[in-house]
């Protein structure tokens, strides 16, 4: 027993460490920081926070990401959810080597996609927009979206879909009041993955973005600037971008663990 | 209100999965359709709901061609024999979920839910989810659901096959009064014969895509039409054999031999053969069953009320079931008894000729 909670702590610990360094760094100053090695902050100070609420360069960046990150999430699932549809419910031509294929997208690094994004989007006006982000990234979601919720679509039985039929539900009705509520595990989990990759993935959304949509993490990379290392701002920054995911990992963590039951995950 | 099927199949691929099937089910009492797993009740009942599209032929509601209509629209209620409900709506919202699909005013509907859940005894449980109740509670919220719709036809696809042994019976004793009265034509499929019986009405036995025989259940109990018909209506398994016919006499096998009466002794010499049930072939000798025949016991079973016995005689697999515990001893030679007047002769090719 004591062993045992020996190594769980310990594993803990370990885990938390980088996390737990970069909150202190971010109430330090950045002479501290620099200083030297401390565990808590000597000065303890909200200065950091303060710059990146007062300053619109800053939360800009957040505002921008939430917005293609949401806008991402919502193209991505319910272009998922009529495809999943299709994969759970119908045998056509290819359905399996298609189904497939749309996995493969996810094989390829995002890297390789940013030139023709970049050409493409240019060429349309819809470079440094948050639009080109979101499309961008939805190459990337929807297959992960369609295999996700293919899953929990597969656990409904089919026999729900003609029970409504019977009791007169027309197919877009039922799909919308019965068949997505029955699955909504499933459109949580899938939109946890999809929100997630969309949050973290810098390559697209530093390339296809200048100004007006820059996000969070391309402006990060700038501290390093004119006033020299911003250390404490960029670890107060750093902090921030992990709290919205750790407020949507709260909220799925239970569909999470059924998508991983299902082997979906 | 009737529910008339002209010639109606459907086709898998290249292959006629129904073939042409004619039915004429009326309201006023339960239509079964008994038939082993796979030989096409779902099917069926499916082409019925407008689930599965109608290859050739036409389907008749109250004398209306439905052939071509949805399913949303021809009005009719389906239980499953998996329980389906809808998972995010409590009981009364389940049962009203047709209802409030059709528009139907808040009063009228409270009162239809109302008197749906009191027959089904849902009462005290309709603010529950379906996953909150037990597999028999769901199963009654389904078919309170295709009551409080009052369809004009109801199709009951083998809805008791998942309840345990006492809800199931209980649940079947419900059944033909939940739905007397109530103008709809019910379709209930099921492959167990016992529960055809027990349902009454009329039953349509279904072998491969067939209809073997339509009729009314204790009439096509007591007269197949073919071997087939009475194989499908028969558990245990109905005894086959085949006989020579010399004069008045029929002979089964080298020392198997009996007196025929009525139509039978009537019929041509030659061969035919002889199907009888279970409870007519019985280990001790009574005034009817008075055919001895010497088998080889091979399996027993007991289920307390009654035993029966697999056994060889004469090349053939046999089974007896009678009342009461009788010691069979397995491996061994037991003295059977048939009773002559209750077999059924057919022709070589299977038609009933006696």
């Amino acid at each position: 027993m004591q062993k045992r909670s020996i190594v769980t702590i310990a594993y803990i610990l370990f885990l938390l460490l980088p996390i737990y360094w970069l909150v202190a760094m971010s109430f330090k100053t950045t002479n501290e920081i620099l200083s030297g090695f401390s565990l808590f902050p000597e000065t303890f100070t909200w200065e950091n926070y303060a710059v990146i609420f007062t300053d619109p360069t800053w939360y800009m960046g957040y505002v921008n990401s939430i917005i293609y990150v949401t806008l991402n999430t919502i193209i991505s699932i319910a272009v998922a959810l009529p495809a999943a549809y299709a994969f759970s419910r119908y045998r056509f031509l290819g359905d399996k080597q298609l189904f497939f294929w749309l996995l493969t997208n996810r094989m390829a690094p995002a890297a390789v996609f940013a030139l023709p994004f970049f050409q493409l989007y240019s060429s349309v006006g819809l470079f440094d927009t948050h639009l080109a982000v979101a499309l961008a990234h939805t190459l990337f979601n929807v297959p992960l979206a369609v295999w996700i919720l293919e899953g929990f679509m597969g656990g409904v039985p089919k026999e729900l879909d003609e029970t409504a039929y019977v009791d007169g539900y027309s197919f877009p009705r039922f799909f919308v009041t019965i068949f997505i509520p029955s699955i909504k595990a499933g459109v949580g989990v899938a939109a946890f993955f999809c929100f997630m990759f969309s949050w973290v993935e810098l390559l697209l959304g530093k390339t296809l973005t200048a100004v007006a949509a820059k996000p969070i993490a391309a402006t990060m990379t700038k501290t390093a600037s004119n006033a020299g290392y911003e250390l404490g701002l960029l670890a107060a920054a750093g902090t921030l971008t992990i709290i919205p995911g750790a407020i949507v990992i709260y909220f799925v963590r239970n569909y999470i663990a059924k998508g991983f039951a299902m082997g979906r995950v | 209100m009737a529910l008339e099927l002209r010639n109606i199949t459907k086709r898998v691929g290249g292959d006629l999965h129904i073939k042409p099937t004619n039915l004429v089910l009326e309201t006023g009492h339960f239509n079964v359709l008994l038939g082993e797993t796979g030989a096409g009740k779902t099917s069926l009942i499916k082409l019925m709901a407008g689930l599965d599209p109608i290859a050739s032929g036409q389907l008749f509601m109250d004398g209306e061609d439905v052939t071509a209509q949805n399913t949303q629209t021809r009005n009719i209620s389906l239980v499953h024999q998996f329980f389906v409900n809808y998972p995010h709506m409590t009981v009364f919202d389940n049962i009203a979920s047709p209802l409030r699909v059709a528009g139907m005013a808040k009063s009228e509907l409270e009162d239809r839910v109302a008197e749906a859940a009191d027959i089904l005894q849902l009462k005290p449980m309709l603010d529950r989810r379906p996953h909150e109740l037990s597999g028999g509670q769901q199963q009654r919220c389904a078919l309170a659901r295709a009551i409080a719709k009052e369809s004009k036809a109801v199709f009951l696809d083998e809805p008791l096959a998942n309840l345990d042994y006492k809800l199931r019976e209980e649940l079947r004793d419900q059944l033909p009064e939940l739905f007397a009265g109530r103008g709809a034509v019910v379709v209930y499929a099921t492959s167990e014969p016992e529960e055809a019986l027990l349902l009454g009405g009329k039953t349509a036995l279904m072998n491969d895509g067939c209809v073997a025989q339509f009729g009314t259940t204790a009439d096509i109990y007591r007269n197949p039409q073919t071997l087939l018909a009475a194989e499908i209506f028969s558990d245990p398994p109905i005894n086959v054999a085949e006989i020579e016919k010399r004069g008045n006499e029929a002979k089964m096998g080298f020392n198997i031999s009996w007196q025929l009466k009525g139509d039978a002794a009537n019929l041509a010499d030659g061969n035919y053969k002889i199907a009888v049930r279970a409870n007519h072939v019985l280990p001790f000798q009574t005034e009817e069953a008075s055919v001895p025949i010497t088998g080889h016991v091979l399996v027993t079973e007991l289920s307390g009320s009654e035993s029966s016995a697999h056994f060889k005689a004469e090349m053939a697999d046999w089974v007896s079931l009678a009342r009461g515990v009788h010691p069979y001893h397995v491996g061994e030679d037991h003295q059977f008894f048939m009773n002559p007047s209750e077999c059924f002769v057919f022709a070589p090719d299977g038609t009933l000729v006696g």
